[in-house]
């Protein structure tokens, strides 16, 4: 039976320091520390972080491992998140969310406080210089960052069937989830006036791997479950675009949850394997007509959509069967409507679906202005509508100005800067941190450091990501007036104890 | 979006057929609109778009 898939996401975001010279790790630590001075700032446990373990028995040896860096700024929040600097990138790692339209919730909070940052940070600079943030993957010149989602997945299927059976919705779900880019950056086709549905998916070299910043694999094996790993696996996809359409996000997660849950229940079709994935993910982007077929290995050709409709009916009949409960019963009929429709208005027009699918939404905003304007193909203002599409300051978001759909209320995004998901550990996380922030000397996926003021430190486990919700740990955190009552009420004994 | 495409080299025809297709939207007003809308894109857009694109370089990531 399929189990509860718990899901983030993680945004490495674009970042341009302008009227002042400073490297991009520079210009990232100034927004995180920006931020973390006005609310507050822990320090991240890194002993549990091991991203270099490898899903696959048979371990790739001559991987490059993931480096972890342990000096640059970085900062737990109250809303469960984790803010931070990687691979000079700004990022935000999501809290742990019970559904998809929660991890869409907390990735546009994400977004919010990127902006706050961005003030903070400006305002410390001084009139003549700014540090600005674009939510996107790609630089236009073979320069591309990640926005990676995160599934809890039974460790019981075995990891070979998983990305056997994942790879096609991960090389067909960009007709739905692409962000759309202006341009090929990777050779041999370089072509500044190709557009294409993803940005990311001419950075894709391998099907499966360990890699995350060269040779990018379609399916991702890195095996850091951050919980009990005897029970769960954390699928961690590198392949989506970072969304500004909430609907995007919604299905990106929404239907990547339920494809999964679907494997979990030997619900998926076995058939549906593609020959050479690889290929197939670039050509499907380079053809925005949505009109390119893909062989499979038993030798039928179909287009991306033809591959989703197929998802979408199989995800119908298993909803049917199994019911929704694995990704939440009232998201999870959402996602499959929306997603049904979505791929109904692709079919017949995909300019029908310009107010929930980014790459439509800027695709028409580029060809309304060039035509219209007059403007050739070759004009750097074009481009800079695809890279303004993202960008993150208020007034000059162009994806604002596309006509996207909302999703999630404005309030609700507010109170999600602050507050973590009601749903999932990440409850317990923020809602310590918000009580005592100075009792939390370190924090992790997995597990709370305290000082409560003994002679030694307290780890609190959290290894279920279901545990520590609002549901079982609210009463006990209300009835504790000190962190050392909350060790006390939680049970925490001696030898749980860390020096 | 084939069909979009090649009538684009002409950009008042694919205004006046998108307008077509939403009747409740006459012609001037879905030239408003769209008008109104490609000003505010200028007034967004960084004044110097060539200089910005080349200088829009990112470190590669994950």
């Amino acid at each position: 039976m399929a189990i509860p898939k718990i899901c983030g996401i993680e945004t490495e975001y674009g970042v341009l320091a302008r009227g002042v010279e400073m490297s991009a790790v520079a210009a990232s630590s100034i927004l995180v520390n920006a931020y973390a001075g006005r609310d507050f700032a822990s320090t991240w446990d890194f002993s549990a972080e091991r991203p270099f373990v490898d899903a696959r028995e048979d371990r790739v040896f001559g991987s490059t491992f993931p480096e972890i860096e342990y000096q640059q700024a970085n900062t737990v929040l109250t809303n469960g998140a984790r803010f931070y600097v990687d691979h000079a990138h700004p990022e935000v790692s999501s809290p742990e969310c019970r559904t998809a339209l929660e991890a869409v919730r907390w990735d546009v909070a994400a977004d919010e406080v990127m902006r706050r940052s961005m003030t903070k940070a400006s305002d410390a600079l001084g009139d003549s210089a700014e540090i600005v943030v674009y939510k996107n993957n790609s630089d236009g010149k073979g320069n591309s960052y990640g926005c990676h989602e995160n599934y809890l997945v039974d460790r019981m299927i075995p990891f070979g069937h998983l990305a056997a059976a994942i790879t096609a919705h991960f090389v067909t779900r960009q007709v739905f989830c692409g962000a759309g880019k202006l341009g090929s950056e990777v050779g041999p086709s370089v072509d500044g006036r190709l557009f294409q549905v993803s940005q990311r998916a001419e950075f894709f070299e391998e099907e499966v791997g360990l890699e995350t910043t060269v040779r990018r694999p379609i399916v991702n094996t890195r095996d850091e479950p951050h919980a009990d790993a005897s029970r769960f696996r954390r699928l961690h996809v590198i392949v989506g675009d970072a969304n500004m359409s909430e609907f995007a996000t919604l299905l990106k997660v929404g239907t990547t949850a339920i494809v999964l849950a679907m494997i979990e229940d030997s619900f998926f079709p076995i058939d549906l394997v593609l020959r050479a994935p690889v290929e197939a993910i670039r050509r499907i982007s380079a053809n925005p007509r949505l009109s390119e077929s893909v062989e499979t290995v038993d030798g039928r050709r179909m287009t991306a959509l033809d591959i989703q409709h197929v998802l979408h009916e199989r995800a119908c009949m298993w909803a049917e069967r199994h019911g929704l409960e694995s990704v939440g019963v009232e998201c999870g009929r959402l996602v499959l409507d929306e997603w049904g429709r979505v791929l109904d208005d692709l079919s017949n027009d995909p300019e029908t679906a310009r107010d929930r699918v980014d790459w439509v939404a800027k695709q028409t905003m580029i060809e309304s202005y060039a035509s219209t304007r007059g403007v050739l193909p070759a004009d750097a203002r074009l481009k800079a509508i695809d890279i303004q599409y993202h960008d993150l300051r208020p007034g000059r978001t162009l994806a604002d100005k596309a006509g996207l759909r909302r999703l999630i209320d404005p309030d609700d995004v507010i109170s999600a800067v602050t507050d973590p998901p009601a749903s999932t550990r990440a409850f317990f996380r923020g809602s310590v941190l918000a009580r005592w922030p100075e009792a939390v000397v370190a924090a992790n996926w997995d597990s709370l450091v305290l000082d409560v003021g003994a002679d030694v430190l307290v780890r609190v486990p959290m290894d279920d990501p279901l545990r520590g919700t609002h549901d079982l740990v609210s009463q006990i955190l209300d009835a504790a007036a000190t962190p050392a009552d909350l060790v006390r009420a939680l049970g925490i004994r001696r030898d749980d104890m860390t020096a | 979006m084939g069909a979009r495409r090649q009538r684009s080299s002409s950009a008042p025809t694919e205004t006046v057929v998108a307008a077509a297709e939403a009747p409740s939207v006459n012609r001037s007003e879905a030239l408003d609109g769209l008008d109104d809308l490609l000003d505010e894109i200028d007034e967004a857009l960084e004044a110097n778009a060539e200089e910005f694109v080349r200088n829009y370089v990112q470190k590669g990531g994950q």
